[in-house]
């Protein structure tokens, strides 16, 4: 599926900031799932953009802006091409030993309603994979998704208990659950088209994967209930939501910020197809 | 349990290096002790050497207790404690360059991988990036414990951000004061080199690309960290500003800090704050100490921060056990400095032996610090045991146990007279692009209470100027 | 050096300052109603001593009716009045400790110790002889401290930013007072004559240590406007504006001349000094003494904001 997006993040600063930085993980990488035909970061302000490349593999794009800037927008724009592979992710680059997302961080702590939940959600189960579908169904069915609409995470064991979360919490309570019956997972930010008609989606969305020995790491999302099929585009990856966040900055001045963000993500039929 | 004292051994002997000291405490009547006991008291308090104790409302900001005894080691002694120190800190240098380059001694098996990719202090941002002068841990402080007329065992690496090396300087400088005729009847190694082999361990691990005399600065987390009076006293003993977050600025991933004349671009950080607090933008999003950018500007070779990033993943307690292979894989020595006895508990059959021993181990929590996290068996009671064991069983993997030591004691001066208590020892280690240095001795910690093995400042400890007697 | 520093430096000063100015008003006020009534004014003494130490709001939102007890009590320990004299030293000392190594080893002693009495005093009952003594030693502390700083620091940025603090904090105190207290100056009163204002112009004197230097300066009666002269335009009068504008022009001036750039602060502080160079006091009445004070309190504050932007964020 060829998929176009278009991502804008605007500012508005009642008191105009002195300087602005901005860590950007808003570019996709390609790998046999996906493949990225064009991709476009527009700072509306001038300023110096520098590309890198984070521990985990990142395109990570360091924003630097001299003020007094009143207000500053990020439009994210490209196309992307997906096939279906199930949410078997291959052919990407892998930087990190996946030992490593085993580990706990702030966001994805578990408490022991948590493991005992993820405990009885596998105990069925018989091979690592049908465990994690398992889980997959156990957190859809405890979590209600909603919108998040300006609310921002609170980590798995909060989410857990509240049943209701935003769809990043809702990967991490599932990578809590996963870590904790020994797998490694990670955290994934990205788009998921509107085409499919996934419950959860249409725009910005999170997910997980997990790393099982015959397959390397499989995409899950409990939010729509299934493993990421070519609606999904993959952007960053990371221990937690902190680790792979779309926008993370810090300002001088700037008081009495209001922040707005638009995101479309649609199938690009006809006449973008042949673009 | 009958502990090695350093000034009578067994008990029945006197020790050389302490027979001056035993005179002096024989002549000297407690009135007098006592007068300048208060007298170094008020010294500490004018010059607001003080330290905050977490969790602590009541009072914010106390005194560490000092005790007017000395703690004397001897030439010999101290000669070979250092060739232990420099080893042990040179296997930690060459662990950490290892395991965020080619790890090889992960690949040889001298230490389960997990240990190292699931530790939270193994930071990812470090892997590949190659550190200034190929040094992680510049300042280290190893702390030492007694137990015979031979034999000292390293009980915890600090190769983050070690603190009390201002103790060490100011209880030399309370004791010139307090005492001169000790120091006209003993041949002390001075120790207010420090600061000048502290600088030039600064200087020497400036970005290449830096000018030759290389702005350098103390990063601190405020006035309101606990050792915030060492790191405002180093500041000032160095020459550099002290700065805190809020005063750095980070343009094109270059440091500046902010001076009534305009940003001054800095080389060399000595940061005391934390890896989790030093960059909202990359650690803990949180954090209003840290310098948005700074860990750019670090990977992008423009500035030196001192610790490294990283190098927690050396010191924790887990990796602790695996040290004496660590030091003879990188070092290819046998380890001079022993350990002390292990038990990893994620070993199953070390964790079933310690279960059921508790109560006469010390247990300790593999993330803790500062004697927080710990179960001391012998002076716990039942449900202290029970809570531990509960622990123990739902996740052995964070802790490790140790037998209770028989610290050395030392004899300090407390409400019924002179008595010995238990004491560890802290030197301090430097390494630089030009080497190693350690000031003789170091900083002794003193469990005041009697019989109690935890000298922890933030527990009760006191402290004590060390003498290395240089005749 | 440091912006941050320099920040310290200069509210360490004011601080002091502002302390030593509370227990001043304190002082002031008890000793003008402990007049017999027939010599004392209207009865509003104690509500003009919260005025002139600039907390009304905060000081109404605690109590209401201002009387001996809780005036005192609110200028000195309430911790709801930022500006108390407890808060001031605590602030200075906090200040002074977060830049411990910019100040001397005499000039934070004097801090360090003040803080540690002050908390002698705190826990002590206060009678009025007590209360005294605590006047008396809060502008001890100040003296002890603006002596230490005198004698004991390098005359460089650290100093020069030291000393504009407590020239700018002195000459806002001052100007308070006069804004507070320029109708018992103003001529009006005057021909109410009698011993009523006398005491009430005494008392402004003594708010700023000025009764004896009036009489050296002017060799006169106590006159309003010869009040208002001393404490505005006399740069004998180390309180008065034109002294205070005088040492805030003169260490500016050393700053740009050490950084090699004069910037607005020099140009507002001396245009502010020239103002008060070339003005006669009869003009000021002329003008509005009210105004007049209005205008400077508010060009007071604004070199204090231009002196931040410039050299201290």
């Amino acid at each position: 599926m060829r998929i176009r997006i278009a991502h804008a993040i605007s500012y508005d600063y009642a008191e105009p900031a002195r300087h602005i930085t901005q860590v950007l993980r808003l570019t996709p990488r390609d790998h046999d799932g996906q493949h990225v035909m064009s991709w476009r970061i527009e700072p509306s302000i001038d300023g110096r953009l520098r590309a890198s490349r984070d521990a985990h593999g990142n395109i990570v794009h360091s924003f630097y802006a001299d003020g007094p800037i009143s207000s500053l927008a990020i439009r994210i724009e490209g196309v992307i091409e997906t096939i279906d592979l199930a949410g078997v992710v291959r052919g990407g680059l892998e930087q990190v030993p996946c030992e490593v997302y085993r580990r706990d961080t702030l966001l994805t702590g578990r408490d022991d309603a948590l493991c005992r939940f993820a405990a009885d959600a596998a105990a069925g189960a018989g091979t690592p994979l049908s465990q994690m579908h398992a889980l997959m169904a156990a957190v859809g069915e405890h979590m209600t998704c909603v919108e998040a609409s300006g609310r921002s995470g609170i980590g798995a064991t909060a989410a857990f208990a509240a049943g209701e979360a935003i769809a990043q919490d809702i990967a991490h309570v599932f990578m809590a659950g996963a870590r904790h019956l020994g797998m490694p997972a990670r955290y994934v930010s990205g788009y998921v088209a509107a085409a499919g008609g996934l419950p959860h989606g249409d725009g910005a969305h999170a997910w997980a994967e997990v790393h099982l020995d015959d397959y390397g790491w499989i995409g899950f999302d409990c939010a729509n209930g299934l493993c990421p099929i070519d609606t999904h585009v993959r952007v960053a990856v990371g221990l937690d939501y902190a680790d792979a966040a779309p926008v993370r900055g810090s300002r001088q001045g700037g008081e009495g910020e209001t922040l707005n963000v638009l995101v479309r993500a649609v199938a690009a039929e006809g006449r973008f197809a042949n673009q | 349990m009958v502990a090695f004292d350093e000034m009578t051994g067994s008990g029945a002997e006197l020790r050389s290096a302490y027979s001056a000291l035993d005179r002096w405490l024989k002549d000297t009547p407690a009135e007098t002790l006592a007068l300048r006991r208060s007298q170094a008291e008020l010294f500490f308090r004018r010059i607001g050497i003080t330290f905050a104790v977490y969790g602590d409302a009541e009072s914010t900001e106390r005194l560490i207790p000092f005790d007017i005894i000395p703690r004397v080691l001897t030439k010999p002694e101290w000669i070979k404690l250092e060739a232990g120190l420099r080893q042990r800190v040179t296997a930690l240098n060459m662990f950490l360059a290892d395991v965020y380059g080619p790890k090889e001694c992960l690949k040889a098996g001298i230490i389960p991988p997990d240990l190292v990719y699931r530790n939270a202090c193994y930071q990812l941002e470090m892997v590949d990036f190659k550190v200034p002068h190929g040094i992680y841990c510049h300042i280290a402080g190893i702390d030492v414990v007694r137990v015979d007329a031979d034999t000292f065992y390293v009980l915890e690496d600090n190769a983050r951000t070690p603190s009390g090396v201002s103790y060490m300087m100011e209880n030399r400088e309370v004791m010139l004061r307090l005492f001169p005729e000790l120091f006209a009847t003993h041949r002390i190694a001075p120790v207010d080199n420090y600061p000048d082999q502290l600088l030039a361990t600064l200087r020497s691990v400036a970005p290449r690309s830096a000018p030759s005399d290389p702005t350098i600065c103390l990063l601190t987390p405020g006035q309101y960290n606990s050792a915030f009076y060492e790191h405002s006293f180093l500041a000032d003993k160095l020459g550099v500003e002290l700065v805190e977050g809020s005063d750095l600025l980070v343009k094109d991933d270059v440091v500046y800090m902010r001076t009534t004349q305009g940003p001054k671009r800095v080389d060399v950080i000595y940061r005391r704050i934390d890896d989790d607090f030093l960059d909202p933008l990359v650690f803990r999003g949180d954090s209003v100490l840290g310098v948005p950018g700074i860990v750019g500007a670090y990977k992008a070779g423009n500035v030196t921060l001192a610790n490294a990033i990283g190098t927690g993943v050396s010191d924790d307690k887990a990796v602790y056990s695996y040290m004496p292979e660590i030091v003879k894989f990188f070092t290819g020595e046998e380890p001079i400095l022993k350990n002390v006895p292990t038990w990893r508990c994620r070993e199953p059959e070390a964790n079933a032996y310690v279960l059921d021993n508790l109560e006469n181990l010390v247990v300790k929590e593999v993330n803790g610090s500062g004697g927080y996290g710990m179960l001391v068996g012998p002076h716990a009671n039942k449900a202290q045991i029970e809570s531990f064991r509960h622990k123990l069983k739902a996740q052995p993997d964070g802790f490790i146990a140790q037998p209770t030591l028989a610290l050395s004691t030392c004899p300090t001066f407390v409400a019924s007279g002179v008595a010995p208590r238990h004491v560890d020892l802290r030197p301090y280690v430097l390494s630089g692009a030009n080497g190693i240095s350690c000031v003789p001795g170091g900083l002794t910690r003193v469990a005041l209470k009697e019989g109690s093995l935890v000298v922890n400042s933030s527990q009760g400890g006191g402290t004590k100027d060390t003498w290395v007697l240089d005749a | 050096m440091l912006s941050r520093t320099a920040d310290s430096l200069y509210w360490v000063s004011r601080y002091v300052e502002r302390a030593e100015y509370l227990a001043r008003i304190l002082d002031a006020t008890t000793r003008l109603t402990n007049l017999p009534s027939t010599y004392g004014g209207a009865g509003t003494e104690w509500q003009s001593a919260v005025s002139t130490a600039g907390c009304e709001d905060e000081f109404a939102a605690a109590y209401g009716e201002a009387n001996e007890r809780n005036v005192c009590e609110f200028l000195t320990f309430h911790p709801d009045n930022p500006s108390s004299i407890r808060n001031c030293l605590a602030q200075a000392r906090s200040n002074a400790r977060a830049v411990r190594t910019a100040l001397t080893s005499e000039m934070w002693d004097a801090l360090n110790s003040a803080w540690l009495e002050l908390q002698r005093f705190e826990k002590k009952r206060m009678d009025r002889e007590e209360f005294a003594r605590f006047l008396d030693w809060v502008k001890n502390v100040s003296l002890v401290f603006d002596g230490s700083a005198y004698r004991t620091m390098l005359r460089d940025d650290g100093y020069w930013f030291s000393r504009l603090g407590v020239y700018l904090e002195r000459a806002d105190n001052t100007a308070r007072i006069l804004d507070v207290k320029y109708h018992v100056l103003l001529p009006a009163n005057e021909q109410v004559g009698g011993s009523l204002d006398y005491f009430q112009w005494t008392t402004v004197l003594r708010e700023v240590s000025a009764l004896t230097a009036y009489h050296w300066v002017y060799r006169e009666a106590v006159k309003p406007i010869l009040i208002a002269d001393l404490l505005i335009l006399n740069r004998r009068m180390p309180r008065s504006l034109a002294s205070c504008y005088e040492n805030i022009s003169r260490f500016l001036d050393h700053l740009g001349d050490a950084y090699g750039r004069h910037g607005p602060s020099q140009r507002q502080a001396r245009k502010t000094l020239t103002g008060l160079s070339n003005t006669k006091i009869d003009a000021v009445f002329e003008r509005g003494l009210h105004e007049f004070i209005e205008e400077f309190i508010t060009e007071n504050n604004r070199l204090g904001n231009t002196i931040f932007e410039q050299y201290l964020q």
